[in-house]
């Protein structure tokens, strides 16, 4: 906080020293237009709220200022957010250029001259689309930490330790180096565990038959039950093939778990889906030819089709004033939370399997590496009340997703790519989480800021942690030593992420959570907070969150001062004198609290609720507008590149200031942070 | 009428009560003639009998009987449990609390249909079942369902044996529920220890507000032109009006006012003077008629060179056409310094339907992620709830950035028009979003100016009965403060605990304040002096927590909603409050409950207890004291 504060008067001389710095550091790739002036971005909820001001190309970001104003509104998106960029036709105010972001960031600009937007447009669809992984953010992003901070960061998440916890290796349970050297599965880590009668012959037996040769491997151990969620890709069994070691594979992982006489075989994908690829020589098991096994489809769409829904969505999130009918149906066309609903129900399948019939579990898609991911991390994350601690769920990610080899950067189009690679697959999970944490409040260590902020990394490529498509390409790459680890950020920051209603007695938090099934009626809404991020006019304006974090903390310091001062109280010898003191100093810092959650409640504008009242001629602006639009205006700072923007500097709920922490930050305004950002972008220029 | 002639069958034994995520209860039923009662056995061991059910027959909305001829087990609740891929459940043939049908049904006797002596006739044969328990052999263990459909959307069914009680109590229920007569209502015989009769009953809420009004201006002063409610039957005695104009210029203009409902102020805006009001329509009619009066009355509510806005809340085109009734609107050139903006709000039978078809959504479990979705919006109710918002805002927008007052009023004056002037106050004025004031706004602006609560809540979702004069005005109302509440957690000194008390109050009460339709009926009925007024009741320290909001801190500042749809949501609290448990929620509330307490008094307390413990003569003994 102090730091932030730092920076809050010198902002402005910052910002630009520093992007006169930038510009003239673009490396390789060559800016034609670097500076534009009199860009107006305009607001989709309104109109009239058109900004006017410079636009900068630097080497990896936008940025908008706009000018005038005191507060020196900046917008910052990073490059490897643009997802599309489209040039619309010139009209008499300007060339209209639209900004499409991975994160959900839409950003209208009009720039007046027709050349000067065809310059932008050319620049920024270079920089959008980088070909090395070289040219990725992350690999000049430096956060002055120095080695032993960044080795110290990479280890916070540590999936070996992560299987011990689940009381493995066990006698059931090994790890195997079958796969040392990637030598058996290139997408697989090279630590993998496998049940302790599987040998190494039957491992890379299992794995021929295999698409990609992604073997069964163990994702989550319930030591209580010891059953099991496996994982794999689709065996390649064409109408009829069999593969001795694939079934012994299947025996090994159901003798694991003693308690049980079968497993689950679960394939996500549509029956239909699995069918088809019979024709490819690849499928699904036959019931027949394993022994103990009762098999499953569970419907899940495919990449494509999850591109398109969401597709659909954001379209319906563009609208420009949409009656709740274009919305709703929009939705609902869209097939968005029906997917959501699909995924979330295989999670819950497979929980209850594991947790209330003690079977294991063997999960696959086609490769294994997408659907199969998304339905054992919200399997996990179900079962275990670690992986919904902000320590586990990051362990969660860093298991499910990038040791087994979820392919990032084609996924989330890092490098340019083919774009029918592209798809929201993690998105998807992040949002169950969501789905999750709004119908167990209490179950859940960390807040919805904590999952946008990791859904924007996972697109940001600030960090290392996503990057390529495979352990092996990491590493290969070296990334752990030429980049930074995106958990070791959120670790330090983690008092912006806690959810106050979290607390480790609580009964909610114990245990299999039972999300509820039917009726599915509104169990599963639209998560505005990731989808319309961006407008604030849009969300609730005084977040309960970030209060009662505040309240939260303040009782905690009131009771260790109070520890404090009943001690020297009880050492004082005249008491009566200091127990006046103290109680009204308690008084004073009540009023306190109240005073400042009060004081900066919220202010807000009125939306455009009708558009005839333009035509009325009414009197000039009153003071009060102005007042209000000024407070406005720093809000959008919210919509810079840096997410930890916006979780720190949301004026309009203005209960924000109450973490700073200070006893006396009662009455302060707010801090200003873009300083961090531009600090952040020094380091890089650097 | 004697309430014994409509209780066929005072008590039966062994019913057995189900109700949605809860257990099955066994017990004695007994009908009283306003509640009704189910007390569970004792266990034997001389445990005392728990009452389980304690329901106002007037909550019942719909009754529906089900006689089943041989024995069998009553369905298993709707299971609450972790379920899995949705299937059948294998041990029941049918879905527990199948989602009510509209019309007729083979099997399904309502309310609507008259008494039938036939009824076993038609009576549902439970097939043998294939699988499972062996077919009961006693025929004459007969027994009958009974489902209850209550206005507070609550569903419970009964289980009773024997056939003649079965349809004794079903037409018991019926008959009681049905009773329309005010003066025989429960309110007239509710009799709480803890309150006294008189208590509660805000004293004239119209000359209190307008006490505070003439702190700030003198332009305006309370007229009782309207004494014996002679002028206006649906006006209170007192109302308050610009102080020029006269009671003779009053009378005139209520004359051309629809219902009599001429323009009266509804707000003050103090910040800068300017007010809203509210009215019927003007009758103009076919012959585009004026009233010299009427236009003298709004003209003086505006200087010279003012302007104002007047919001109709129907479409240009229904209002002209309501001209051919002898209805129609301001016309510009009789009123030059006013301008007209239509804004159509839903409201009788459209608002009824719409808000049947999102019960019958809400219930409907077959429902998948696919269709609900497409279900919710053919329901409409959301865009009702949008564009009731809009309106209220732009009312808002007129007073509070424009500068100009602002007359609101749709057709009679008493719905919609009442809608907008209310959710208006409550976005721009702080003393209304507190729990005295919300109540001081119900009563000025719902109860007083002449809602008419009994024709509009006479029947909830469920009724069969055919629809006459029920709307959801109200409920809509406590949906936009809902929504309101939920975009701005910290404005509201109530919570939603309150707004789920008023709409149960609204449609079945235990006491008065919701009777009638207006506040001349009120007195005919002697309302104030034989019931109860809810305000007294939720006064009451105890209950008042209840309904507290633990985040609010006064927030003098305007509260603008966004009305875009990702930002308005289905109040669940409200909609599946009986279909899904909400113990997630509730204990996420009470966490809340408790950090803030833990802030406030907690540590006061501690402190206290410290202080006086170390403040008292350590050497005095103080514990264990023989």
């Amino acid at each position: 906080m102090v730091y932030r504060w730092l920076f809050f008067g010198r902002k402005n001389v910052r910002t630009l020293r520093i992007i006169t710095f930038l510009c003239q550091n673009v490396g390789t790739v060559r800016i034609v237009l670097p500076q534009v002036e009199n860009v107006r971005l305009l607001d989709r909820l309104s109109s009239r709220k058109a900004a006017v001001g410079t636009l900068y190309l630097t080497a990896t970001h936008v940025i908008f200022v706009e000018n005038g104003s005191e507060t020196r509104k900046e917008t910052w998106v990073l490059h490897s957010q643009i997802s599309s960029i489209e040039k619309q036709a010139t009209t008499a105010t300007g060339c209209p250029l639209l900004i499409r972001c991975k994160n959900f960031q839409v950003i209208q600009l009009v720039i007046p001259q027709e050349r000067d937007c065809h310059d932008v447009y050319i620049s920024l669809i270079r920089l959008a689309r980088p070909v090395k992984y070289e040219e990725l953010y992350c690999f000049s992003f430096n956060p002055k930490l120095d080695k032993e901070e960044r080795e110290k960061g990479w280890k916070l998440v540590n999936l070996s330790e992560e299987y011990n916890r689940m009381g493995i290796p066990n006698s059931y349970w090994q790890i195997s180096d079958v796969n040392r050297e990637y030598g058996v599965c290139d997408s697989y880590p090279t630590e993998v565990y496998v049940p302790k009668s599987a040998t190494a012959h039957i491992i890379v037996g299992s794995s021929k038959f295999r698409s990609r040769r992604r073997f069964p491997a163990l994702s989550y151990y319930c030591k209580d039950n010891n059953a099991s969620i496996c994982r794999s890709s689709q065996p390649l069994s064409g109408f009829s093939a069999r593969c001795l070691e694939d079934e012994q594979m299947l025996q090994a992982i159901r003798k694991a778990n003693p308690g049980s006489d079968f497993i689950y075989v679960v394939d996500t994908r549509p029956k239909l889906n699995a069918m088809a690829n019979r024709a490819a020589g690849k499928g699904y098991e036959n019931e027949d030819n394993y022994s103990n096994i009762k098999f499953q489809f569970i419907g899940i769409e495919n990449i494509h089709v999850m591109r398109n829904s969401l597709q659909k969505m954001l379209e319906v999130c563009e609208m420009k004033s949409p009656s709740m009918s274009d919305f709703l149906w929009g939705l609902e066309n869209s097939g968005w939370l029906k997917h959501i609903k699909a995924i979330m129900d295989a999670g819950i399948f497979i929980a209850k399997a594991v947790a209330e019939e003690g079977v294991s579990v063997l999960v696959h898609c086609s490769d294994g590496w997408d659907r199969t991911a998304q339905v054992c991390s919200v399997a996990s994350l179900l079962l275990d009340p670690h992986y919904r601690t902000m320590k586990g769920f990051m362990v969660l990610i860093e298991k499910d997703w990038v040791s087994f080899g979820h392919k990032f950067n084609h996924r989330y189009g890092n490098l340019d790519g083919d774009p029918k690679e592209i798809s929201p697959v993690i998105d998807q999970f992040i949002e169950c989480v969501w789905q999750l944490m709004e119908q167990f409040p209490c179950a859940f260590e960390f807040n919805e800021r904590f999952l946008i902020h990791i859904q924007h990394h996972i697109y940001s490529c600030q960090f290392g942690n996503f990057l390529c498509n495979s352990q092996k390409e990491r590493r290969e790459l070296k990334i752990q030593e030429r980049t930074y680890s995106l958990w070791a950020h959120l670790w330090k920051n983690r008092a912006d992420y806690l959810n106050p209603l979290y607390r480790p007695d609580h009964r909610q938090i114990w245990g299999t959570l039972h999300p509820q099934m039917a009726p599915c009626n509104f169990l599963y809404k639209f998560w505005s907070g990731m989808y319309n991020r961006f407008e604030k006019g849009l969300h609730p304006r005084q977040s309960v969150t970030d209060y009662l974090m505040a309240v939260k903390e303040e009782t905690q310091q009131l009771e260790e001062e109070l520890a404090v001062l009943g001690e020297r109280l009880a050492n004082l010898q005249k008491l009566q004198l200091n127990g006046n003191k103290v109680k009204s100093k308690q008084q004073d810092r009540s009023k306190e609290l109240a005073l400042s959650a009060s004081s900066n409640s919220l202010a807000n504008t009125p939306q455009e609720y009708s558009n005839d009242l333009k035509s009325f001629p009414s009197r000039s602006p009153s003071q009060g507008d102005e007042e209000d639009s000024a407070l406005i205006l720093t809000q959008d700072n919210l919509k810079s590149s840096d997410p930890d923007l916006s979780a720190n500097s949301d004026q309009e709920s203005g209960v924000e200031d109450l973490s700073c922490r200070s006893p006396s930050a009662g009455g302060c305004l707010p801090s200003e942070d873009s300083g961090k950002d531009s600090d952040e972008a020094v380091c890089l220029a650097v | 009428m004697e309430f014994s002639e409509l209780i066929k069958t005072a008590t039966v034994e062994s019913v057995l009560l189900s109700c949605a995520g809860q257990p099955a209860v066994k017990g004695t039923l007994c009908i009283t003639s306003h509640h009704l009662l189910l007390s569970s056995c004792p266990g034997g061991d001389g445990q005392p009998s728990a009452v389980e059910l304690w329901l106002l027959i007037r909550n019942v909305d719909a009754v529906e009987k089900r006689l089943v001829l041989s024995h069998r087990p009553v369905p298993p609740s709707v299971p609450s449990s972790m379920g899995v891929i949705p299937r059948c459940h294998p041990g029941t043939a049918e879905p527990p609390l199948p989602p009510l049908p509209r019309g007729p049904r083979q099997w399904a006797l309502t309310s609507s249909s008259p008494p039938c002596p036939r009824v076993q006739n038609v009576g549902w044969y439970q097939p043998p079942r294939s699988s499972g328990s062996p077919r009961d052999n006693r025929l004459a263990g007969s027994s009958g369902t009974i489902t209850l459909r209550c206005k507070d959307l609550k569903v419970l069914q009964l289980e009773i044996p024997g056939m003649e009680e079965c349809l004794n109590i079903a037409s018991s229920i019926e008959a009681l529920s049905s009773v329309d007569s005010v003066m025989m209502m429960y309110p007239f015989f509710h009799r709480p220890q803890s309150l006294r009769l008189e208590e509660g009953w805000p004293l004239l809420p119209v000359e209190q507000y307008f006490q505070q009004l003439a702190l700030q201006t003198t332009q305006w002063r309370l007229s009782d032109v309207n004494r014996d409610f002679a002028v206006c039957p649906t006006y209170p005695p007192a109302v308050i009006v610009p102080a020029a104009v006269s009671e003779e210029t009053l009378r005139r203009a209520a004359r051309f006012r629809q219902g009599g409902r001429f323009p009266v102020l509804s707000y003050y805006h103090s910040r800068n003077g300017t007010v809203m009001l509210r009215s019927g329509q003007p009758l103009t009619g076919p012959n585009r008629k004026r009233c010299a009066e009427d236009e003298m009355l709004l003209g003086s509510v505006l200087d010279d060179g003012e302007r104002g806005f007047i919001i109709d809340t129907r479409s240009a085109q229904a209002a002209k056409q309501a001209r051919m009734t002898g209805g129609g609107t301001e016309p510009k050139s009789s009123y030059p310094q006013w301008k007209r903006l239509h804004r159509p709000l839903e409201r009788g039978r459209p608002l009824q339907e719409s808000f049947i078809k999102l019960v019958e959504a809400c219930n409907d479990a077959s429902l998948g992620m696919d269709r609900w979705l497409g279900r919710l919006e053919s329901c409409r109710w959301l865009s009702h709830v949008k564009a009731a918002l809009s309106t209220a805002c732009l009312a808002a927008q007129c007073l509070d950035r424009e500068e100009s007052s602002v007359l609101v009023h749709g057709a009679e004056g008493t719905d919609t028009t009442l809608l907008v002037t209310a959710l208006a106050q409550l976005i721009l004025e702080p003393g209304c979003r507190t729990l005295k004031g919300f109540q001081g706004l119900l009563e000025r602006e719902w109860i007083q100016a002449g809602h008419p609560f009994h024709l509009r809540c006479a029947h909830s979702a469920y009724s069969h009965a055919r629809l006459k004069q029920e709307a959801p005005l109200f409920l809509l109302f406590l949906d936009c403060v809902w929504q309101l509440s939920r975009q701005f957690p910290f404005s509201l000194e109530f919570s939603e605990g309150l707004l789920l008390t008023l709409f149960d109050n609204a449609y079945a009460s235990d006491y008065g304040t919701f009777l009638c339709n207006n506040e001349k009926e009120r007195c005919l009925c002697k309302v104030k002096e034989s019931t109860h007024s809810l305000w007294a009741w939720l006064d009451q320290p105890e209950e008042r927590k209840k309904y507290l909001n633990p985040l609010y801190s006064p927030n003098p500042l305007v509260i603008w909603p966004s009305v875009e749809p990702q930002s308005i949501q289905l109040w669940q609290g409200l909609f599946f409050r009986w279909i899904r448990s909400s113990q997630y929620l509730d204990e996420a509330w009470a966490e809340i409950w408790r950090l803030v307490e833990g802030s406030n008094t907690a540590v006061k307390e501690s402190t206290e207890s410290r202080l006086s413990r170390s403040l008292s003569d350590p050497t005095a003994p103080t514990e264990n004291e023989r």
